[in-house]
């Protein structure tokens, strides 16, 4: 079963068109890559998910239900959520409670029972704040709590804003990038670290990614997108050894005309 | 083990350094209101500073923890006084306060005690923020900062020509005084239930917006929602704060919330640090002292037989706004920054600890 269906999605910023004709399956527990050069149209993808932009034509299905045109705040309600390509932490506050504001979209409280203490609220603070916690002890974070996220190493930052996309409880999980910026050290670490939360969280993982050891290493299965086409998909084998694939990176008919 | 001793030992002391604290101001308060400390002028000064504490930390809500940039709030403060000063003066004064235009017939009947209209006060204001809002917190940054000073300067020209309502130009006079202890109740009551807010989930989701509202979007927080609601209770306490004021001068007339009320306020979130509630109550304090004692300069000065050509009428604000262009300058985080004061706050500093080098550091990202 598909948790994410984009179907037939185009996006055009005037005359440019970002994204043409996408069509992508995430299935269930999958890790899925979506790679491809530079300006490709990756990001534009995950911002049609995730509701930053509204597709000019074509669909967007969770679990079947559409979800093309909800506000960026909704599609997370629904559980979808995001890590950013420039990491986007609450910078000056603390770990923390950057994983309680994730927790946020759960509170059923209203704001006059929360600021008098009500014991409902107190008792919804409280669960909040053992969940936050315990999630932070399994990914590992638990005796950073207190820093300021942004005196955090880089390595240790991407992990929290993974942690915190866990926090709001979705079940796919959308990483744009998250290796960006890291060493071949710390890449394999994410590479673990991606696998073990998938397992322990049955999430669904699709992900934008440049390396490319760990999108082959990860992937259950690869989209490749140039100039805003799908060029291909499949497995990392498959992708390996696609000469459009090929093309599209290293651009060899071009350059050797050049 | 030892940690956990010394640990019980400082709260202890710091439980005890609270309840010293707090039956010094009792006494204090009790003292001032009795006029057997200071004098009228003194008492006033004080409890004008606590009046602008709360409308202060109100926009501090606003401005220093949602991060939205607004100048509205003598706007808000208006619509508390005049409901203060439309429902409490006594009705057999009404006819001689509306005596060019008189009083609409339905109002004119209508006498409130000072704490229903306190709060009605504040409820209007509340009411106000919300229509308001709605349309204009789509704005951002400066937009957002002259589409509410244009609504506050809106407000005062509607109570200018309301003249069945708000006696016009004239104003309202003759309205009940309230004690000290009153605004220093009301205004302890109002500050500390902004702080429980701010520090409760809703705070914590007006932060992230502060933060980064992408990021705080993504995160299934309700920007709108959120925006709307920190600035109706903002404007609710600015409008309790408006009611405290009009009781405590008497008097109503548009002229008091001319938008440079708005920037008492600002400079006072700004002095105390945006995002610090105690920050902002200390500034208030100092901000309103600081105004009074200035008056000094605009009164004449004769130096060695000469007059000094300077000191004359409105010299105060020429030395105010330089000393606001220092703070600008080389304060810019306030006194506090983003942090409160604490007794642990207190220790460090006298213990030289800097507790400014951890948050300081890193920000790799």
């Amino acid at each position: 079963m598909s948790v994410l269906k984009m179907d037939n999605v185009v996006m055009k910023f005037g005359g440019v068109i970002a994204a043409n004709n996408l069509n992508i399956e995430v299935e269930k527990g999958k890790i899925v890559a979506l790679i491809g050069p530079n300006g490709a149209g990756k990001t534009t993808a995950f911002n049609v998910v995730t509701g930053v932009y509204n597709p000019t034509s074509g669909n967007v299905y969770l679990n079947d239900e559409k979800i093309t045109g909800l506000s960026p705040d909704k599609i997370t309600n629904k559980g979808i959520a995001r890590t950013f390509q420039n990491i986007r932490l609450f910078s000056e506050l603390t770990v923390l409670d950057n994983i309680l504001i994730a927790n946020h979209l759960q509170v059923k409280s209203d704001f006059i029972s929360c600021a008098l203490r009500m014991p409902w609220a107190k008792k919804e603070e409280n669960a909040m704040r053992e969940k936050s916690e315990m999630l932070l002890n399994k990914l590992g974070l638990l005796h950073l709590k207190n820093e300021i996220s942004s005196s955090l190493p880089y390595g240790e930052q991407r992990k929290l804003e993974i942690a915190r996309a866990l926090a709001t409880d979705a079940k796919l999980l959308l990483l744009d990038e998250p290796a960006a910026g890291m060493n071949p050290h710390e890449t394999n670490e994410l590479t673990n670290f991606i696998h073990t939360i998938r397992d322990e969280f049955g999430l669904t993982v699709f992900m934008i990614e440049h390396h490319m050891d760990l999108v082959m290493e990860i992937s259950d299965k690869i989209y490749v997108l140039d100039f805003g086409q799908l060029i291909a998909e499949g497995t990392a084998d498959e992708i390996k050894n696609n000469p459009r694939v090929i093309e599209a990176y290293l651009g060899v008919e071009e350059d050797a005309e050049n | 083990m030892m940690n956990k001793i010394e640990n019980k030992n400082n709260k202890t002391k710091r439980y005890a350094a609270n309840i010293l604290l707090a039956a010094v101001f009792i006494v204090v308060i009790t003292l001032i209101d009795q006029n057997l400390i200071g004098d009228q002028y003194i008492k006033r000064v004080l409890n004008l500073s606590a009046i602008y504490a709360i409308v202060a930390v109100s926009m501090n809500l606003v401005n220093g923890f949602t991060g939205l940039f607004s100048l509205g709030q003598a706007g808000f403060m208006a619509i508390g006084a005049y409901t203060v000063a439309v429902f409490t003066v006594p009705i057999n004064y009404r006819a001689s306060i509306f005596y060019i235009v008189p009083q609409n017939q339905v109002l004119a009947q209508i006498h409130l005690p000072f704490f229903i209209a306190l709060i009605l006060g504040g409820l209007a204001a509340a009411l106000v923020a919300l229509l308001i809002g709605i349309p204009v917190l789509r704005l951002k940054s400066d937009y957002l900062a002259i589409a509410t000073l244009g609504f506050s300067e809106i407000i005062r020209i509607v109570f200018t020509n309301l003249k069945t309502i708000t006696n016009g130009a004239l104003g309202i006079k003759s309205i009940p005084g309230v004690s000290t202890w009153v605004i220093f109740i009301v205004a302890i009551l109002s500050i500390v239930l902004i702080a429980l807010l701010i520090n409760s989930t809703y705070g914590r989701a007006f932060k992230a917006i502060r933060e980064d509202e992408i990021a705080a979007e993504a995160m299934g927080i309700n920007l709108f929602k959120h925006k709307v609601m920190s600035f109706a209770i903002g404007a609710f306490f600015a409008g309790i704060g408006g009611g405290l004021f009009a009781a405590l001068l008497g008097t109503v007339d548009p002229k008091q919330f001319y938008f440079t009320m708005t920037y008492n306020f600002l400079l006072m979130i700004v002095l105390g640090g945006m995002g610090s509630i105690t920050g902002t109550i200390i500034s208030s304090f100092i901000v309103t002292f600081g105004l009074e004692f200035l008056r000094f300069f605009d009164e004449p000065l004769a130096m060695f037989g000469y007059n000094i050509t300077f000191f004359r009428a409105g010299f105060r604000m020429v030395i105010f706004s330089i000393l606001l262009m220092i703070l600008v300058l080389f304060f810019r985080k306030g006194l506090l920054g983003q942090k409160e004061l604490s007794w642990k706050l207190i220790s460090n500093i006298f213990k030289g600890k800097n507790s400014n080098k951890k948050s300081n550091k890193g920000g790799a990202a």
